[in-house]
């Protein structure tokens, strides 16, 4: 493989026939040199068929594994493939893929970082349009999240993130199944390894449903809080700090 | 203990017994599943028979009516093989993740290994059209 890329985008979709091609061709605009793979999870319309037309590679699940397993995959193509870096954008439309730049320029600045977040609440006046409820629960995550590590985290359910090859490597072998975002947080956390935040703006979902119905959202801020906790008392192999590659260490699955 | 509740005990636990040895005779399921189903039936059958057992089991966490003690019995191997199933599914859960995962992954090698044979063939297809028609339609789906 000598002129691939050093980036793969990767976008986890299941049933978003009506926004992933526009995120690809919006990636692919913006981004010529990133490699881009959709993570079909199982979806029932043509998601996989516009994904591939619009110039992805696709993988599709033979079934729905959930957000997690999708993210997951790309993780696991990501370390196959020996990728650097990988973004993680969402197929639903809500991310701006013309900001990966923000991410990545923010890893370049700080190559001691593993993960880059995009926090859609870091600037006044975001106006990120959501209901009151759902935007409670996650400043209330985010209150307590950033209690757990030690560092402000301001959007943990955030799904537009950069890894590099430690945060694939670690999400390869170990990625939370139901709220993976927040939970990812406190792994990266546990593993020593070291993330921060940068604004960027999310826009509303273009269509699809969401995984976090709204109306739902009280008993939604209940799991993840039991996800945040049951999180914390899950026993994970904690790595020396300054070791070079600790997740590395073992491969596979 | 009542001869009424004893001999329904005998015989229920007993029947148990004859159907999970039935069970893993016609190998309807793993013997590490079976194990944890065998040591209760025999259990209950022992309790059930030995009364004097059931009895001083009664006394000792003081359960004033034996039969009751052979509830509880019960029910503490009831919610054991519920954590052991609840086990078994987690796990199986996360095989089955994996399994997709990776074919997902493999079906996606496999066709972009078989694309570029469309061009090749393409071109072979000025020799013979025949069989390069047939791998064209072959690959292109």
């Amino acid at each position: 493989m000598a002129n691939r890329s050093s980036h793969l985008v990767v976008v986890p979709a299941y049933n978003e026939a009506e926004t992933v091609g526009h995120v690809i061709d919006s990636v692919r605009e913006h981004y010529p040199h990133f490699d881009v793979l959709v993570v079909d999870d199982g979806s029932t319309d043509r998601t996989g068929q516009i994904a591939r037309r619009a110039g992805a590679t696709v993988v599709r699940h033979p079934f729905n594994l959930g957000i997690g397993g999708a993210v997951q995959t790309g993780f696991l193509y990501a370390l196959d493939q020996d990728y650097d870096y990988m973004v993680q954008v969402d197929g639903d439309g809500q991310h701006c893929p013309e900001e990966i730049g923000k991410l990545t320029s923010a890893m370049g600045a700080e190559p001691t970082l593993d993960m880059v977040c995009g926090s859609r609440f870091m600037t006044k006046g975001h106006g990120y349009p959501a209901p009151i409820s759902r935007r409670t629960g996650i400043h209330i995550f985010a209150f307590i999240l950033s209690r757990l590590v030690g560092q402000r985290v301001s959007d943990p359910t955030s799904g537009f993130r950069l890894y590099n090859r430690r945060g694939i490597a670690l999400f390869a072998r170990d990625y939370p199944h139901d709220y993976p975002e927040v939970e990812a947080v406190l792994m990266v956390h546990f593993h020593r390894l070291r993330m921060r935040e940068v604004p960027v703006r999310m826009l509303q979902r273009g269509g699809g449903v969401s995984s976090i119905r709204s109306g739902k959202s009280l008993y939604y801020m209940i799991k993840v809080l039991l996800a945040i906790f049951i999180g914390l008392a899950r026993a994970r192999p904690v790595p020396e700090p300054g070791e070079a590659a600790p997740v590395a260490a073992t491969h596979g699955i | 203990m009542e001869l009424k509740i004893q001999v329904l005990a005998i015989v229920a636990s007993g029947a148990l017994l004859f159907v999970v040895l039935e069970l893993v005779r016609r190998k309807a399921f793993l013997e590490r599943y079976a194990l944890l189903w065998l040591l209760s039936a025999l259990v209950m059958l022992t309790l059930s028979v030995w009364s004097g057992g059931l009895e001083a089991l009664a006394e000792v966490i003081g359960i004033a009516y034996p039969p009751n003690a052979l509830f509880l019995v019960a029910f503490g191997f009831v919610l054991v093989l519920l954590l052991h199933f609840s086990l078994a599914v987690s796990k199986l859960s996360d095989q089955t993740k994996l399994l997709a995962q990776r074919l997902a992954m493999l079906e996606q090698r496999q066709s972009k290994l078989e694309q570029p044979q469309v061009h090749s063939e393409g071109e072979k297809e000025l020799e013979g059209v025949g069989s390069g028609a047939r791998r064209g339609r072959f690959t292109s789906s």
